[in-house]
């Protein structure tokens, strides 16, 4: 335990509630300082991973490895992990520096001693001018700030987060976030995030994972999860991509042909360590979002390594740096195009409007 | 004190507007309907007690009906010389001390059953319907059983044992409806972040549960005291051979025919309003000494 490392190890990890199986067999290893977020909908099991790393909830079955040593069984304390609950059960009776003193209160530590160690914990978290308010008189911000500095006045070596942001409004969301990734840093220990918001996990992260029904559907850093989806769940969870399905026409080498029943081909590169793949079968493609363009029909025809696909223009939402054209759905799923503001209005489409969508062949990417 | 503070510039804002629309000269007829309807009902409610402790101020010439002859404290005076009233100071004295034993066990006993009903177990149901039974249960008849069960097993009824059974079947599934409306406010996040800092079992307790719950539980301790206090048709046949004030009142109302007996309405009823002021400025205290506490530093 002396050794404090903060890495973790998920092995064979289960758990059931009644008949459902709410995990269902994960392996992961977390490495040492890392910042991991759970990512999935509701009901997928993170946060039930999170409360039995934390101890709060004890598996049916499978290893919970911190620092090497498996932690199945024990308190949170002898875990060393702290937990900020969604809601921040911040202790209403008591005031800031009460409530970060708690742990330390616990210990038998003595006030004077206790008070000087929780008032450096909330100057780290610049709440000192706050320390005699109670919680009931702080904004969702600051309670939060409060909940972080009692999880890591015990100095964790992992702290363990459930929504940690669900809970502000948009703008306070985002100055919140840097300041996770800030203390993260400053604290130097892991942290295991659960969040059902993508841009939360990919704008944190450096390692995330994707669940879906107590599984993990992909894990790993934020730019590979969000850009090389392995399969369709995934690429439209994580969103940025289009996914189109059809049958598989001809495989030939380093690339197939698909056909869809209203488009015309697209062809798609082949890695090579693909699963074999015949004709005939049902296969899906993601391509993103901000590698398509849109043009006019009949315009300057495009290379013949290039796919192309007409649409017609359903919606059209102005983002601000972006637009985002969406277009008829094509084969099985939304189609959404995201144009450069400038290179949008240069020539600007309108709802109704007929156009081509056509992207270089390589930027296609086959989905398991 | 959060509430107060925050809710404040709110408060100055709706007073603001009661004054706006009392400026307004036109009120809805249904308001005078009300208003009506309302002051009748106040009027019902506590004028006939009022008559009562106004006939207690009258002097010795003071009969049982209006109108009242004199004013002096003569009647009071009487009350506590007079051993003919009956034995009205030993029957307080017994009465305060049965209401503040069931007053404990009631608390104890309702705190106890709130955290145990926060999750399902085995008969849950079937516990939660025997307590509402005893609630619905005819106090007199549920009185009678309890001194024949005694008279049975060959105990001597008294006000400290069978009449404290029967004030607790009463007072208990009271105390515990009301701390299921407290709990359903108790996050067990709370427990959870204390067991996650490393608080033990009786430490989360002690320092999370219980401070917390404390304005709850003070409002179980007072529901408990001034339901066994004035407690009359359960203690009837379970007080045994000593009467407790409510039964002693009853028994003077039988051969007491002057204005003592009004007397020592007004005096209960002082010591009912003492009791539930005390535990009020307590709540209140409370309060004050977290905000002064939060100034402090």
């Amino acid at each position: 335990m002396a050794t404090g490392k903060g890495d973790i190890e998920l092995a064979g990890l289960y758990k059931r509630f009644g008949d459902t199986a709410a995990v269902d067999g994960v392996n992961l290893k977390i490495p040492d300082g890392a910042y991991c977020c759970f990512l999935g909908p509701s009901g997928c099991g993170k946060t039930t991973i999170l409360r039995m790393i934390a101890g709060h909830e004890e598996p049916t079955g499978g290893e919970i490895l911190i620092g090497g040593d498996d932690v199945v069984g024990l308190p949170p304390v002898e875990r060393r992990t702290a937990m900020m609950f969604q809601s921040y059960a911040l202790f209403p009776h008591l005031n800031v520096r009460d409530n970060v003193a708690f742990p330390l209160r616990v210990r038998g530590l003595d006030k004077a001693q206790r008070y000087k160690t929780a008032d450096a914990m909330l100057e780290k978290v610049r709440l000192t001018e706050l320390a005699d308010r109670l919680p009931g008189q702080l904004s969702g911000g600051q309670q939060q700030r409060v909940a972080l500095a009692r999880a890591a006045i015990t100095e964790p070596r992992v702290l363990l987060l459930d929504e940690p942001l669900s809970a502000l409004d948009e703008q306070l969301r985002i100055q919140m976030r840097t300041e996770l990734r800030r203390m993260q840093r400053e604290l130097g220990i892991t942290f295991i995030h659960v969040t059902h918001t993508q841009l939360e996990a990919i704008a944190l992260a450096d390692l995330v994972v994707v669940m879906e029904k107590g599984k993990i559907k992909q894990a790993g850093a934020a730019r590979e999860v969000y850009a090389e989806p392995k399969d369709r769940y995934v690429a439209e969870f994580l969103g940025g991509q289009n996914v189109l399905s059809g049958k598989v026409r001809r495989v030939n080498g380093t690339s197939l042909i698909i056909s869809a029943p209203d488009a015309n081909d697209i062809t798609v590169p082949l890695d090579g360590d693909q699963r074999a793949i015949s004709d005939g079968e049902q296969i899906d493609v993601a391509v993103r979002r901000d590698d398509i363009d849109l043009r006019r029909p009949g315009a300057a025809s495009v290379g013949a390594d290039w796919n192309t696909v007409n649409a017609r223009i359903r919606a059209i939402e102005y983002q601000g740096s972006f637009v985002k054209v969406m277009l008829e759905p094509i084969t099985g799923g939304e189609f959404v195009v995201y144009m450069s503001e400038r290179q949008f209005f240069s020539d600007p489409f309108d709802t109704g409007d007929i156009v081509v969508a056509t992207w270089p062949a390589e930027r296609s990417r086959l989905l398991a | 004190m959060s509430a107060p503070s925050a809710a404040l510039p709110r408060s100055v804002a709706r007073a603001r507007n009661r004054v706006a629309e009392g400026v307004s000269p036109k009120r809805p007829w249904t308001f005078w309907v009300l208003a009506a309807l309302f002051t009748a009902y106040v009027l019902a409610l506590y004028g006939p007690m009022l008559c009562i402790y106004v006939l207690s101020l009258q002097d010795v010439r003071g009969g049982l009906v209006f109108p009242m002859k004199g004013l002096s404290l003569h009647w009071f005076i009487d009350l506590f010389t007079q051993v003919r009233t009956g034995d009205v100071k030993g029957g307080f004295e017994r009465s305060i001390a049965l209401a503040l034993m069931v007053t404990v066990l009631t608390v104890v006993g309702s705190f106890l059953a709130g955290l145990a009903f926060r999750q399902r177990f085995k008969g849950d149901g079937v516990v939660f319907y025997l307590m509402i039974g005893s609630l619905v249960a005819p106090g007199l008849v549920l009185g009678i059983g309890v001194g024949l069960l005694f008279q049975y097993f060959g105990l001597q009824a008294a006000w400290y044992t069978s009449a404290l059974g029967a004030h607790l079947s009463w007072t208990l599934p009271f105390g515990v409806l009301v701390m299921f409306a407290v709990m359903s406010r108790f996050d067990r996040s709370w427990e959870e972040a204390a067991r996650d800092v490393g608080a033990t079992r009786w430490q989360t307790i002690w320092l999370v549960v219980v401070p917390i719950l404390a304005p709850g539980l003070l409002a179980v301790a007072l529901f408990g005291f001034t339901l066994s206090y004035d407690e009359f048709s359960r203690t009837l046949q379970t007080s045994g051979p000593l009467n407790t004030l409510p039964l002693e009142i009853w028994s003077m109302t039988l051969n007491v025919t002057s204005p003592s007996l009004y007397a020592l309405g007004t005096v209960t009823t002082i010591a009912s309003f003492v009791i539930i002021g005390a535990c009020l400025g307590t709540i209140a205290l409370i309060q004050k000494r977290r905000a002064q506490r939060v100034a402090a530093h």
